[in-house]
């Protein structure tokens, strides 16, 4: 595995990746009627945003961008998306899972539960009220292995549901999103991307994420054989032991099931540096959402899920 | 090493089910360490637990549940591999007849095939149909595992007897380069690390095949294009327009034709995501600014000579997927072609490749998953050029206008071994 660095500007493959991209972003404007850009705060999102933005300069977006808002959000990264939302004069979109709970289409899994699956729910019900027929999604291929199997363009029933064993022909680059009302797609234009290209590409492109992606000091207990953050969301149990480590956050997911991981890689040349040389990935290290079984992401993207 | 400077190569695995191709991407992503400890761990656990042994190399990329439980591939998986000099897009696609069109899928965009047969068996249907398709989608290059040495006992001479029907198969398909190695998946001999079983052989590991391989495209295209996705308005005024360039580079100062309205101007500019330059290189996503006011629009196509040509009857050769066989007048069908989508009519059906011999017979329908050469007619003319020469103003798909479903994958003109 490679360990030596340069500096982390265009090289053939980003830019091959890259223009294809852009080239799913237009497409798919072109396309559909009503499109949506999900937006998590995410570095996955964050760098499709990017995309978006030069795929359409120097016009605003074509399309809103919406963010499903669990209410278990790291503070760090509420701030970064309205910040990153607002310096590009997008729309925003914000829809609660605690919506969906008060109006009773869930059932509240208390404070400490899991709001990951709930959140399918309220992604559905925000594509139905504001009928969009497309949504962009910065789901990669590498991530997981229900994801590997998907095209860059995800047909949706009018529940919302991916079938896996019935997917369109997807040949070339010719992209079709055709659909009939209630139906979607999702598109996901960094489908070929892995986690190290993600990074070299925010490092080439200057790009601004949440600090938490960071390594900064910060209270954590070991649960489940993941660091989690100490906080308003996670309370230590009295057989758990707090401690002060050195940590950044792989993924952003939900603050009670988002794991850290121990690290000293506080700019994105080193985080690079420790991309290139992991030997967990990075939803093994950091989501407790995907531990459940062995199809738990093929399980969540047939009812809708992201 | 620089990470900087990797190039990318797309490869599709091809060949019938259970030759094992599953398991020989999976011993490739084991071996050159692309996996990590978690998705070991859980490849290792499922296996155990479906009772396949301790380590099915098959799982690495069947991760759907009814894939693990019928021990098939459904659908193309799609992994990445980086070594030292090249970052691999693999796309791991299934053997089955009627999962064809996924296969077709993977196939596409591939600058490369990995074909994986069964050394015991002689040459399948099934194989010969993914080779012919390959071909047909314009795949030159072919790396050929010849699998399950071990158990032939590692002979040379029933190596020696599937390679020979394959050397005759890829002369009469067309394929520029052939490179056959004896491998055994499960054990791992020649994937990735030699094999000291099998002695007799000097060539390449998998692994070194595809480090040599070249990459990149194979058309004989001369001449720019770029089909217009979007108009961007500009501050001040003007348009530019926005796609993928094919074919050559287009340069600031070019003569350009656009097309079907035959309008010749020249690029006064080139921008990239907002930025100026002077130069837009193939497979960029590029928006050019033309010298002369023009109503050019999505659909249409920027040109450099020689010029493609603008036609609404095409022939072509089809691979159909519907469930329903194509017939004059049955299906209403809509053709996507760059950017551009119309209505479309089949005037006739010029005849069905039959795999076995590579001929073509007389028919009046195609059937799923069936090669036939087609005239089609089109509601609104198309700038094409020959799929040899130009893959992206060579290609299209059929949309079935009641389902919406992709229904076949077209390309203009013929295969020269058709």
């Amino acid at each position: 595995m490679t360990t030596t660095l340069t500096t982390p500007r265009a090289t053939d493959h980003l830019d091959v990746l890259e223009s294809h991209a852009l080239f799913i972003l237009r497409e798919v404007a072109a396309e559909c009627e009503r499109p949506v850009l999900l937006f998590s705060g995410g570095k996955d999102s964050t760098v499709l945003l990017h995309l978006a933005a030069k795929a359409f300069a120097p016009q605003p977006l074509p399309f809103p961008v919406l963010h499903i808002d669990t209410g278990q959000n790291f503070a760090e990264v509420l701030g970064f998306r309205d910040r990153t939302v607002s310096a590009l004069g997008a729309r925003l979109i914000v829809a609660k899972v605690q919506d969906t709970i008060n109006a009773g289409r869930v059932v509240d899994p208390g404070p400490l539960g899991s709001r990951n699956r709930l959140q399918t729910v309220t992604l559905l019900d925000a594509i139905n009220e504001h009928r969009f027929d497309a949504a962009f999604g910065g789901a990669r291929r590498d991530e997981d292995k229900a994801r590997a199997k998907e095209r860059i363009l995800s047909f949706r029933d009018a529940f919302g549901q991916w079938d896996p064993r019935r997917q369109r022909p997807e040949l070339w680059q010719l992209y079709q999103g055709r659909v009939n009302p209630g139906e979607h797609v999702r598109a996901f234009p960094l489908s070929d991307w892995t986690e190290l290209d993600v990074w070299q590409y925010i490092g080439r492109e200057k790009l601004e994420l949440p600090s938490i992606y960071f390594a900064h000091e910060r209270e954590v207990v070991s649960r489940d054989g993941m660091w989690l953050a100490v906080g308003e969301f996670v309370e230590p149990a009295s057989h758990e032991e707090v401690v002060r480590r050195s940590v950044r956050f792989r993924t952003v997911g939900d603050a009670n099931c988002t794991g850290a991981v121990l690290s000293q890689a506080s700019t994105i040349e080193a985080i690079i540096e420790e991309v290139a040389v992991a030997n967990v990935s990075e939803r093994g290290a950091t989501r407790g959402d995907d531990k459940f079984s062995e199809t738990a992401m093929e399980d969540r993207k047939r009812e809708g899920y992201f | 090493m620089d990470l900087a400077t990797k190039d990318l190569l797309r490869l599709a695995t091809i060949g019938s089910v259970d030759d094992g191709k599953s398991t020989l991407i999976g011993r490739l992503l084991v071996d050159t360490r692309q996996l990590f400890d978690d998705q070991l761990d859980a490849v290792a656990a499922a296996s155990e637990r479906r009772g396949f042994g301790d380590f099915d190399l098959s799982f690495v990329t069947d991760g759907l549940r009814a894939e693990r439980e019928q021990g098939i591939t459904i659908d193309v998986a799609y992994r990445y591999a980086t070594t030292p000099t090249r970052k691999f897009i693999i796309a791991d696609c299934p053997g089955h007849v009627q999962y064809t069109g996924n296969m077709a899928t993977g196939a596409s965009t591939a600058d490369l095939a990995l074909v994986v047969l069964d050394v015991a068996s002689s040459l399948k249907e099934q194989t010969r149909r993914h080779l012919c398709i390959a071909a047909l989608l314009g795949v030159r290059s072919i790396i050929v595992a010849v699998n399950k040495m071990d158990t032939v006992e590692w002979s040379e001479l029933a190596f020696a007897r599937v390679t020979d029907q394959i050397e005759v198969l890829s002369r009469e398909l067309g394929f520029t380069s052939t490179i056959m190695v004896p491998v055994s998946a499960l054990y791992g001999d020649n994937v990735v690390e030699g094999s000291s079983n099998i002695s007799w052989y000097h060539g390449p590991t998998v692994l070194e095949a595809l480090e040599a391989s070249e990459s990149g495209s194979w058309e004989t295209a001369q001449g720019a294009r770029l089909p217009i996705q979007w108009v961007l308005r500009q501050p001040g005024g003007g348009r530019t327009y926005a796609g993928i360039v094919s074919g050559e580079a287009f340069h600031v100062g070019d003569r350009v034709t656009l097309l079907p309205a035959n309008v010749e101007t020249s690029i006064a500019a080139i921008n990239f995501g907002g930025e100026a330059r002077l130069e837009a290189a193939v497979g960029v996503a590029a928006d050019l600014d033309l010298a002369d006011e023009t109503d050019a629009g999505r659909g249409d196509l920027i040109a450099t000579p020689p010029l493609p040509t603008v036609t609404r009857d095409l022939e072509a050769t089809i691979c159909w997927f519907g469930e329903q066989p194509l017939s004059v007048n049955g299906h209403r069908l809509r053709l996507k072609h760059t950017t551009r989508s119309t209505p479309v009519r089949v005037r006739r059906i010029g005849g069905l490749v039959v795999i076995a011999s590579l001929t073509v017979v007389p028919a009046d329908s195609l059937s799923t998953n069936e090669i036939g050469l087609v005239s089609l007619q089109t509601a609104d003319p198309l700038v094409v050029d020959d799929y040899r020469e130009d893959r992206v103003t060579g290609s299209f798909v059929l949309i079935d206008e009641v389902t919406n479903a992709t229904v076949a994958a077209g390309m203009v003109g013929h295969a020269s071994f058709l």
